[in-house]
């Protein structure tokens, strides 16, 4: 878009605010755009975000990504993997270190799906 | 680890770092800033705005004329380190941290941002370092080391941000990083990061820093290093810097956390402080609930250093008006290479003596409360708050990037139409934002958003309890990856280089070890293109391997041009075939004045014989000079063509302790001659006793001088301090307060 400067038009509304009022009005604009991102980030996940949380269970940053995208793979990602790592290494009872790697190798996937899929 | 101490004399060993680093814990992970020392005092001096003083440093060169104090000014220090081998910027680092930087950022190497994970191993990079494990690990190890050394926490900084910035965080935290930049604006703009997918990772990422109480820096000042006409982006560079701050404050970073990377826009010649003041002015009004960091605008940096510099020091005019928490240095050769060792010390000085110049500044000034400055900053901020309505208006920030609101070269509200425009369904990562499920769950601390961990019976406040605690909590559980690349990586380096760690041969080094990169200057007296087809050919008669022109600058279309080459040297040195001549044996200031104030000092001089050159004595004795005169030694200039009997004859009728002759003629040794003949003349007239005979001249040897009877002769490039010592001791030695042929402990000398 190309426009000219009509910032005397458009400044009408805002150029008799004090400093203060001018400070606020910018900050609760700002909030406003801000807020909607928020929102977006407490109720999506992505893959970074998730290898992160796989990093922090003390899986290796060569297995975080094979996790994920066996999650992808078989449309698990909205369970997260961390709770499908945990949910496998209770159900097989070993570590979750021990989980991360086979699941990284491709085992334990069936189990997954049968667990996230049908029915908790 | 806890054992290895540096020692001064010794150069940083990285193989030593490297030992056990697996095991290596840093000491701690959040941000600290300098302790102030209101009132300091130190030499001769009370300083008004400066820090706590550190145990090690390299000092401005003018200190030597004030105690060799080294005053450091109260903002953080940044400076930026990262050639592509960590291994050798680690002894850069050190090198920053005794010159007073006290916030060492690693640059990452070209591409890592759209790399799906951490990087692991220690391959060499390209136009950054590649930010792993163990590289982080190493360096925080050795800054850990070094500041001890300096007696100063350093801050140590990298990169959260690309499609793995989560990741990145994560690491971070586990391994001692104390800033980061983290800016999702960044992602969307200039790596071309859908804009979706960086905002929901941002969360994560910001979350993480907040957990590590890891001080996070935006990265809006890319923007008007990237628009076309930089002093109009201006209201946009608040915008940007308000959407990050406040975001990053709503995910928990509190507010003395979040810290803006502000760049004055513009650079002489435009009329810069007239532009670039009321803009400071205008952002630290708008944001004053958070930290500033100052740096110098990149987008104008030429090949010039002096220019670079310049633009940094007026710069840093402004930081001081204004306020600046952190102050960043760039590098001035960044305009001609990928920075070298001494432009970071460089730039970390400019930072340093420009601040230290201004201590106690805004105690004699102030910032004019009306009239144009506050019209401008008034002006800016509206245009602020009007661009930010508008993003509202058009449905919120994704709309607004959509529409290319952002880096427009026009002054909004004006528009040029030649924003950057990013999809909301588009750019790499577009596809992978997954809506979370009722029973997503993540067992971990400092996780962003909706948290599931009820339905294993956790507690929402604390997440990891369901594993037993995550690594942030139990260090044990990160997996530490040593190496992945059998060629590229840092053991195959440093064993290309032994010989140079070791100590057996040295050659120059401008970036990484055994580079033997230097660095020639000259004026060559022809135009430009001439002048650089010169430059280039002396450099290979010089046998220089590689030669490039850095720098061209002209000094006349036709009269000259001067040129900065770089090449490499071929060959090495080896340390012992070097002859290192003794040290200069100095007295201190404190020892010269006392004693020319406790014994009178009286001489005589002259240049004797058909001599008539008159420089080399007064050098030797004018106070203006830093001459004998200096330290109350009482001077009779004889003048030049004396003869010797008159110098003599002066001598007694002035009852001098001493007499100092100039010779600087010496065919058919008549320099000599003339000295052995004013000592038989002092003999003859019976004051050979009292008075100490001296002579100096570029073609004097002192062990032939002394031959012919006088008590020192001084040669080619002596000074009035090496006259002074001489005098002091040798009157000590007469009276016996010295014993015969005894020293005094001079400058730079052990006991």
């Amino acid at each position: 878009m190309i426009r000219e400067d009509d910032f005397q038009e458009r400044r009408k509304h805002i150029a008799n605010l004090s400093d203060k009022e001018l400070y606020d009005r910018f900050w609760e604009m700002t909030a406003q755009v801000v807020d909607p991102l928020l929102e977006l980030g407490r109720k999506n996940t992505t893959p970074s975000v998730e290898r992160a949380v796989l990093l922090r269970m003390g899986v290796s940053s060569l297995d975080t990504q094979k996790i994920v995208e066996g999650a992808m793979d078989r449309g698990l990602m909205g369970h997260g993997t961390g709770n499908i790592l945990y949910k496998v290494s209770k159900a097989k009872n070993i570590s979750i270190r021990e989980t991360s790697e086979a699941m990284a190798r491709g085992e334990y996937w069936d189990d997954a799906v049968a667990m996230f899929k049908e029915g908790k | 680890m806890a054992d290895m101490i540096l020692d001064r004399n010794e150069k940083l060993d990285v193989r030593e770092v490297l030992k056990d680093l697996d095991k290596y814990e840093p000491r701690r992970h959040n941000w600290t800033w300098r302790e102030p020392a209101p009132n300091l005092k130190m030499g001769p001096f009370e300083f008004h705005d400066m820090s706590k003083p550190l145990k090690n440093g390299v000092p401005l060169p003018p200190a030597k004329f004030f105690d060799d104090i080294d005053p450091q000014p109260l903002p953080v220090i940044t400076t930026e380190i990262a050639s592509g081998r960590f291994e050798d910027d680690i002894r850069r680092m050190r090198m920053a941290a005794w010159h007073g930087a006290d916030h060492i950022m690693v640059i990452r190497h070209m591409g890592q941002s759209h790399i799906d994970g951490l990087m692991e191993g220690t391959p060499q990079g390209i136009g950054g370092v590649p930010i792993t494990r163990k590289q982080v690990r190493a360096q925080r190890k050795a800054l850990d080391l070094i500041e001890d050394e300096v007696g100063r926490p350093l801050n140590y900084h990298s990169y959260v941000s690309g499609v793995a910035g989560p990741d990145v965080a994560v690491m971070f935290a586990e391994e001692g990083i104390n800033g980061a930049h983290q800016d999702p604006q960044y992602n969307v703009l200039y790596r071309d990061i859908n804009c979706v997918r960086s905002f929901v990772d941002a969360c994560e990422s910001k979350k993480i820093l907040e957990w590590a109480n890891i001080l996070q820096i935006d990265g809006a000042h890319n923007a008007n290093a990237t628009a076309r006409e930089a002093w109009k982006v201006m209201p946009e560079l608040i915008v940007q810097h308000a959407i990050n701050s406040l975001f990053s404050e709503k995910v928990g970073i509190k507010p003395e956390n979040i810290s803006l990377s502000t760049v004055p826009p513009d650079a002489a010649p435009a009329p810069a402080m007239y532009l670039d003041l009321p803009y400071a002015v205008a952002l630290r009004d708008i944001c004053d609930r958070y930290k500033m960091r100052a740096q110098q605008t990149t987008k104008y940096v030429c090949s010039s250093v002096r220019e670079a510099t310049v633009t940094h020091v007026m710069n840093m005019v402004i930081s001081k008006l204004t306020s600046a928490d952190i102050q960043s240095t760039i590098t001035p050769d960044e305009g001609r290479n990928v920075p070298w060792h001494i432009y970071n010390m460089e730039a970390i000085d400019n930072a340093k003596q420009a601040l230290v110049y201004m201590d106690g500044f805004n105690e004699l000034v102030e910032l004019k409360k009306d009239g144009p400055l506050r019209e401008m900053a008034r002006d800016i901020k509206e245009r602020a708050c009007l661009f930010m309505e508008e993003i509202v208006e058009v449905g919120g920030y994704f709309n607004a990037v959509e529409q290319g609101f952002f880096v427009d070269s026009a002054k909004y509200p004006a528009r040029n139409g030649d924003g950057i425009a990013r999809k909301i369904k588009g750019g790499v990562g577009y596809g992978f934002i997954f809506p979370r499920e009722e029973d997503y769950m993540a067992p971990v601390t400092a996780h962003f958003g909706y948290n599931n961990v009820e339905q294993y019976g956790g507690d929402p406040k604390n997440p990891s309890a369901l594993i037993g605690g995550c690594t942030f909590e139990d260090r044990s559980k990160i997996v530490y990856i040593d190496e992945l690349d059998e060629v590229d990586n840092v053991n195959v380096r440093l064993e290309k280089v032994k010989k140079y760690l070791d100590g057996k041969a040295i050659k120059p080094e401008m970036e990484w070890c055994g580079d033997g990169v230097v660095m020639l200057t000259m004026c060559v007296p022809t135009n430009v293109r001439t002048a650089e087809a010169t430059g280039l050919q002396i450099a290979e008669k010089l046998g220089l391997d590689k030669p490039e022109v850095i720098s061209k600058e002209i000094m006349h279309p036709a009269e000259g041009t001067r040129i900065e080459i770089k090449g490499k040297v071929t060959f090495d040195i080896d340390p012992d075939s070097l002859v290192l001549p003794p040290p200069p044996h100095h007295l201190s200031d404190e020892i010269l004045y006392k004693e020319f104030k406790d014994h009178h000092m009286s001489v005589v001089c002259g240049t004797v014989g058909d001599d008539e050159h008159s420089v080399g004595l007064r050098e030797i004795i004018n106070i203006k000079h830093g001459g004998i005169e200096k330290w109350g030694i009482e001077v009779n200039y004889l003048g030049t063509s004396v003869p010797v009997e008159k110098l003599v004859d002066a001598a007694v009728e002035l009852n001098a302790d001493a007499i100092l002759a100039s010779t600087i003629i010496s065919h058919d040794n008549i320099h000599y001659k003339s000295m052995k003949r004013i000592n038989e003349l002092a003999i003859e007239k019976g004051i050979r006793d009292k008075v100490i005979i001296c002579a100096g001249g570029t073609q004097v040897s002192p062990e032939d001088a002394r031959a012919t009877g006088i008590d020192e002769g001084f040669g080619r490039d002596s000074h009035g301090i090496d006259v002074a010592t001489f005098l002091c001791e040798e009157a000590m030695r007469r009276r016996g307060d010295l014993p015969e042929g005894g020293h005094l402990v001079g400058i730079d000398e052990d006991e």
